[in-house]
């Protein structure tokens, strides 16, 4: 477990010494913070409980989007830079660096969380909102990460080409996302098979300020599906 | 210390290295030498367990690089051609995390890092960003990382790739300096850089071992037990040949320059000749200005021993 966290501490601390991450977290925060102002602020007169609830709909999409593009660089520029041969002559498992990195994608995803945390307040400072649930609607946002982080680590085991990692991250991201448009064009019990597969379904109870089990255990296995698929790949390249 | 046995890489079809075989004691200072694409740096990164082979046995240290690659890890400083350095990171940070990485204790790391950056000259720059360091120095750290834990077995893949002369020259003093503490596999393309520090020679080509031994040993296979003497002379060049011909055991001559009446050749003989040629050449009245026996450059014995290769 030390060689996870060293792995983790030093990809976190590339995080913050380039610009990367900063550019990534403000460009979401920005159209965050606009699809707040013209959603979820705009119109009728609402509850203070529905514009919390409209802003963590918003949230997990960009949240998801953010973690997914976070993962990019974690393992395609180490093969790009050839630094990854020092990972791959060290004692260290491959899982341990699969780990390591994807902590570090989720620990930097929580300056991005703390940032937007400036929009809840503002509603909380006109209106009544219930702490619990933003806390569990920020668990959502978490998990949600966690998912995005995952699918952006295993693309880039896949490639040493940055862009190329974040276009796969990017369209794992869609397909899962696509599941739930599906869901409203089919029928039971087609219906419930593919519900169970869409990670928005599985996020609104959270939204509503409800954290339930089942909800925690999906983002929980897709991430490690995609965590061990990743590990897979990393094995995979010591013997290509 | 290092037991390799019929190693076989393949990437895709094509075969990178055939049915290797060597052994390496511990101690040894070992140049693996080889033209680029010759299958040096596959071979290396199989002994660093960086890249798993395709069939054989390779053992180092008793363990095995597919069983127990793990084990050989924990005994092993590699640095591949290209330094593999975070630029965004010090250089005593970077060797402070690979110390951690490579096991070596939390309240010992400080001590080690210190100490590799005395014995690397990387002192002065503890404190600065990798980034901002020259080719010369960026191998350096490559060489610190590789040794920070103090490993048994240090293996060096091209460490005098793109240096100038100058830190050529210190790069091979730094590695002469780590003779005796360690087992050091070292790979290049350019031999004069090497033939210096190495006790052995592995020449690969093609993917195989073509010849090994001592380079005394490589010159003897390429031009003869004798090795190769050069005469400097004054005289008729006609004589001198027919003279240097006449000698016993002599087994080529050839003229290597003619301005004037001075003549130089190449002898090649299956013995040391060299008091039969000077009795040879005053009888023939040619003048012996100079006599030198040479193993010959060690870049001639290569290209004798990859173009007998080509030619079989």
């Amino acid at each position: 477990m030390n060689n996870v966290l060293l792995i983790a501490r030093r990809e976190l601390a590339a995080y913050l010494r380039t610009m990367l991450g900063y550019i990534i977290v403000a460009v979401m925060l920005f159209i965050l913070g606009v699809l707040f102002n013209a959603w979820a602020m705009s119109g009728t007169a609402k509850k203070s409980a529905e514009i919390i609830a409209d802003f963590f709909t918003l949230a997990s999409g960009c949240t998801l989007v953010t973690s997914a593009v976070l993962g990019m660089p974690l393992l395609a520029r180490e093969r790009e830079k050839g630094t990854i041969q020092l990972l791959f002559s060290a004692p260290v498992r491959d899982w341990e660096i699969i780990l390591g990195k994807y902590l570090s994608a989720l620990v930097f995803l929580m300056v991005y969380l703390g940032c937007s945390f400036y929009m809840p307040l503002l509603v909380m400072a006109y209106g009544k909102v219930s702490p619990g649930h933003l806390a569990a609607g920020y668990l959502g946002l978490l998990l949600v990460g966690s998912v995005g982080a995952a699918f952006g680590t295993f693309a880039s085991a896949l490639t040493k080409n940055q862009l190329v990692a974040v276009i796969i991250s990017l369209v794992l991201v869609i397909a899962l996302t696509v599941f739930w448009f599906v869901a409203r064009i089919t029928d039971r019990p087609l219906t419930d098979a593919v519900t169970a597969m869409a990670w928005y379904a599985h996020f609104t109870p959270f939204g509503a300020g409800l954290v339930h089990l089942k909800h925690v255990c999906y983002f929980a296995l897709v991430s490690f599906v995609a965590l061990f698929a990743a590990t897979r790949v990393l094995e995979a390249r010591r013997w290509t | 210390m290092i037991s390799v046995e019929g190693l076989t890489k393949y990437y895709g079809e094509n075969a990178a290295i055939k049915d290797l075989a060597f052994k390496i004691s511990k101690g040894e200072v070992i140049g693996f030498l080889g033209l680029n694409g010759a299958g040096k740096s596959t071979t290396l990164k199989v002994l660093g367990c960086v890249l798993a082979p395709t069939s054989g046995r390779v053992t180092v240290d008793g363990y095995d690089v597919v069983e127990n690659p793990h084990e050989i890890r924990k005994r092993i400083g590699y640095l591949p051609d290209t330094p593999p350095l975070y630029d965004e990171m010090t250089v005593g940070g970077y060797l402070d995390f690979v110390a951690r990485l490579r096991g070596v204790a939390p309240h010992d790391t400080a001590a080690r890092v210190k100490a590799i950056e005395e014995k690397t000259g990387l002192s002065a720059w503890h404190e600065a960003p990798i980034a901002s360091l020259s080719h010369g120095y960026r191998q350096r750290v490559g060489v610190a990382q590789a040794l920070v834990h103090n490993p048994q077995l240090l293996i060096l893949d091209e460490p005098t790739g793109g240096l100038d002369p100058v830190q050529i020259v210190e790069m091979r003093e730094l590695i002469k300096k780590l003779k005796g503490e360690h087992t050091i596999l070292i790979s290049s393309h350019i031999l004069s850089e090497i033939s210096q520090i190495v006790d052995r020679l592995l020449i690969i080509h093609n993917g195989e071992i073509v010849a090994q031994g001592t380079e005394e040993q490589l010159a003897g296979e390429a031009g003869g037990a004798g090795g190769v003497i050069e005469l400097q002379l004054a005289g008729n060049a006609q004589k001198a040949i027919d003279a240097a011909k006449a000698v016993p055991q002599v087994s080529a001559v050839e003229m290597t320059k003619l301005d004037g009446d001075r003549v130089q050749l190449q002898v090649k003989a299956a013995a040391d000749v060299r008091p039969a040629l000077v009795r040879a050449m005053v009888a023939a009245q040619v003048d012996v200005l100079e006599v030198k026996k040479s193993h010959g450059r060690l870049e001639d014995i290569f290209l004798k021993i990859t173009q007998k290769e080509g030619a079989a």
